[in-house]
């Protein structure tokens, strides 16, 4: 295995990894907010109660979030040195001010917040996880919006003496239509992955007949934000493949295995390509069922327009960029599509679904004790929709200037990489068993158990011999 | 403002930024790293967790900031220091992710083996954090070998040099009587008499492993070539600073002898990047090799837009900062009713 292979693997394992917990912290913390909100103002128990609990599982998911993002802050100049030299005048700036403006607030008031109840004025407390919740999502926004720039490089010009990308445009930098629309996608399914979550965890309890009262508050705000959110994910998806369409044709046209220019273009049900992924076997595509052109409108809002295929694109980078392969590795930008829109829409169904049963008396129904099993839906989606967003835009770390092989830090060794790789490996593997651990046993122990801070049974000593 | 202002700028905010997260993630690398021994008893452990537990989150932003910063004013310096000091940085990152992990998820449960490893994860963590970075630190003074592509040419073992591990010795040490001088300044009762008993043991072993540091720092750096003899102020005022901390020890002047132990961190610190300036990575293979500020910089629209932002939210940071340190200002108690984590 060759350094390159390594860095690219360890990048992927520890940033979907990391993923994982980071929309949950999204959206969660806007539950909290909510429900110590309506505390503040109502002074009702349950929703005290209700703030605590969802605070509790809140925190565990919390940690793993923050001590993951190190890493991932620190990957780009140890594995990705020469990307970090290219392109450190721009893509360091979001960085920067990431931590300057949204790390220190979420971690400050996220300390207050965990230990000031009691302590500081209610006011203070309750500004405090608002500013947790804002300090999270500014994060998710400056990360975003340096992640937009590697997808569509936006208020740079090459600087002829070094040869490296320098930021002429910070106005540009932070109004990337493309930072913008992953904000919009990432939020809202922050919201929904939050949203499924909840309603899972308050279905576990009411199919118990446990705090019925209070996790039918949960499940019914979890059902309205989980309809919205997964809509507004949906439509920021679209609108997203529109901008692919225009900025990343490539993309565009690998995830839809759309090898031939054709207009109107046709909408692949199931396609299978051949073990080097660039030549289809067999396809089945929606023209074959009657509906032409479905391509074409996800490409632009109509039934007719021509879609590239890769073949031509193929081409045509080649003539700008040079030879080369500039055809992702279709099998996987295809399915991880599949796998998130399908269940972007499921989540749609399901949220409507639930939403319209909360309307009967659903705490009696039968299926609610299968509800909890939707909470691994959203994030089958979300790490699928990162997958598709990095994995398209391969063979290039920054689209059209700058190709991954040439942004690998070249002292790297593979035993170096081996070494990494095996202990993050190894390290993330047991956190996640605390985590998992932890948050069953808070989730399934319920909000009176919250309610204090530690689960604080043993008063004997840690052990006299130490 | 001019190119070479800016990038002297910058050069300065990153060394505050450093010096800001030893200030603050000092102690708490200490108070983690004592935690098992100085803690018996369960209440204990969590009384001394809890006088970080609400700030070492925060204190640990400073580092991410550092990093940020670097990344973006001299994106050179971040891609030659992280990519060369690989798995130095590797083992950094698993200490401090098992140590931010464990304050978290420690009292989380009450098995006393679950609680025992992770009070141990928090010693490890601190103890591989200081170690990582005090070895990292003394190396950059010292210089490595780095070729005229910029390119970090050593390994791991080339870090491993007796005055890198002095340097590693010696952020251990004092990072601990860091912490048990704070420990004494945040705990109650006996558990407060045992921090103070420990500060004045650990005080000499940390006294003499300083004044070791100094001296070989005449041997492995260009410290007299660049500066002279005498050092200049700072780095006298630096071990002046430690050598009254014991006066402060032994009179029970907590306060003062926190104060006086901080103030030789940030000193060391200031004549450490006195030292460098303007070079941000020495190189010992050929000294025009070296990285500076000039050769290793963003461009100057970068650094001043940078500089504008950094204007306004250091401030802001500072001031919310400070509030959440006053707000948890109180001694902590063993009173488990009081106990958060």
């Amino acid at each position: 295995m060759d350094p390159i292979t390594l860095s690219r693997w360890q990048f992927g394992l520890t940033t979907v990894y990391h993923f994982l917990f980071v929309p949950l912290t999204l959206g969660l913390s806007w539950f909290v907010v909510y429900f110590q909100t309506r505390y503040y103002q109502t002074r009702d128990e349950t929703y005290h109660k209700s703030a605590k609990f969802w605070g509790k599982l809140f925190l565990i998911n919390f940690a793993i979030g923050v001590v993951t993002g190190i890493v991932q802050e620190f990957q780009f100049g140890m594995n990705w040195s020469e990307y970090s030299r290219y392109v450190g005048d721009i893509f360091g700036a979001p960085l920067a001010i990431e931590a300057l403006m949204a790390f220190f607030l979420e971690s400050t008031f996220l300390g207050v917040w965990i230990f000031g109840e009691g302590k500081i004025p209610e006011k203070a407390h309750l500004a405090s996880i608002w500013l947790v919740a804002i300090g999270s999502n500014l994060s998710a926004l400056w990360i975003l919006l340096a992640n937009g720039w590697m997808q569509h490089p936006v208020g740079y010009i090459i600087n002829e003496v070094n040869g490296r990308a320098e930021l002429v445009d910070f106005f540009a930098l932070i109004s990337n239509p493309k930072g913008w629309l992953f904000f919009w996608h990432t939020v809202a399914a922050g919201l929904a992955t939050a949203s499924f979550f909840v309603i899972g965890i308050s279905a576990y309890h009411i199919a118990r007949k446990q705090n019925v009262d209070l996790f039918k508050r949960s499940f019914l705000t979890a059902t309205i934000v989980g309809l919205i959110s997964s809509t507004l994910v949906f439509f920021g998806g679209h609108t997203n493949g529109q901008f692919m369409f225009e900025t990343q044709p490539m993309k565009f046209s690998a995830i839809e295995a759309h090898w031939e220019t054709s207009a109107p273009a046709d909408f692949s049900i199931l396609t299978i390509g051949d073990l080097t992924g660039k030549q289809e076997v067999w396809s089945f595509r929606t023209s074959q069922i009657g509906i032409p052109g479905v391509l074409s409108f996800l490409a632009c809002n109509n039934f007719e327009c021509e879609v590239r295929g890769v073949y031509d694109i193929q081409a045509e980078y080649e003539a700008s960029y040079g030879p080369g392969d500039y055809i992702p590795l279709m099998v996987v930008t295809y399915w991880t599509f599949r796998f998130m829109m399908t269940i972007g829409l499921a989540m749609m169904l399901f949220a409507f679904l639930f939403l319209l049963a909360t309307r009967g008396k659903y705490e009696n129904a039968k299926w609610m004790k299968w509800v909890p099993w939707v909470i691994v839906l959203p994030y089958i989606a979300n790490s699928s929709g990162w997958i598709l967003t990095e994995m398209g835009r391969q063979p290039w770390i920054v689209q059209g200037l700058l190709k991954v092989e040439d942004a690998v830090s070249p002292n790297l060794t593979t035993v170096d990489l081996l070494i990494s790789l095996i202990g993050y490996t190894a390290v993330y593997g047991a956190l996640a068993a605390a985590m998992f651990y932890l948050m069953k046993k808070y989730a399934i122990a319920g909000p009176d158990a919250a309610m204090h801070e530690s689960v604080d049974v043993v008063t004997a000593a840690v052990g006299a011999d130490d | 403002m001019s190119y070479e202002f800016l990038q002297t700028l910058w050069f300065i905010l990153i060394a505050v930024l450093w010096i800001g997260f030893f200030f603050l993630e000092g102690f708490d690398f200490g108070v983690g790293m004592l935690l098992p021994f100085l803690g018996k008893k369960d209440e204990e452990r969590r009384a001394i967790i809890n006088t970080v537990g609400p700030t070492w989150d925060g204190n640990e932003v400073w580092l991410l900031t550092a990093g940020g910063a670097m990344f973006a004013a001299f994106p050179h310096w971040y891609a030659t220091m992280f990519s060369g000091f690989y798995l130095a940085l590797f083992l950094l990152l698993v200490g401090l992710i098992i140590r931010g992990i464990s304050f978290e998820y420690r009292s989380k449960d009450s098995n006393p083996k679950w609680r025992h490893t992770f009070d141990w994860m928090i010693a490890v963590g601190s103890f591989l954090a200081a170690l990582l970075l005090g070895t990292a630190f003394s190396n950059l003074a010292r210089g490595v070998p780095i070729d005229a592509n910029m390119m970090y040419t050593g390994n791991l073992f080339t870090l491993l040099n007796p005055y890198g591990l002095l340097g590693g010795l010696t952020m251990i040490t004092v990072f601990l009587l860091y912490g048990a001088t704070f420990l004494t300044l945040k705990l109650e009762g006996d558990l407060r008499e045992r921090a103070r008993e420990l500060s004045k043991k650990l005080y000499v072993v940390a006294a003499v492993v300083v004044v070791l540091l100094a001296v070989f720092t005449y041997i492995a750096t260009d410290i007299t070539s660049k500066i002279g003899i005498d050092p200049g102020f700072t780095p006298i005022a630096s071990v002046v600073a430690i050598v009254v901390a014991i006066f402060f020890i032994n009179r029970k002047m907590e306060g003062w002898a926190f104060i006086t132990v901080a103030l030789h961190i940030v000193l060391t610190q200031v004549a450490f990047f006195t030292l460098m300036f303007p070079r941000v990575m020495i190189s010992s293979t050929n000294p025009a090799f070296s990285l500076t500020i000039y050769n290793a910089s963003s461009s100057q629209y970068t650094l001043t837009v940078m500089s504008i932002i950094a204007l306004i939210f250091v401030p802001i940071v500072l001031v919310y900062q400070g509030w959440s340190y006053y707000q948890f200002r109180k001694r902590i108690s063993t009173d488990k009713k009081s106990l958060v984590y």
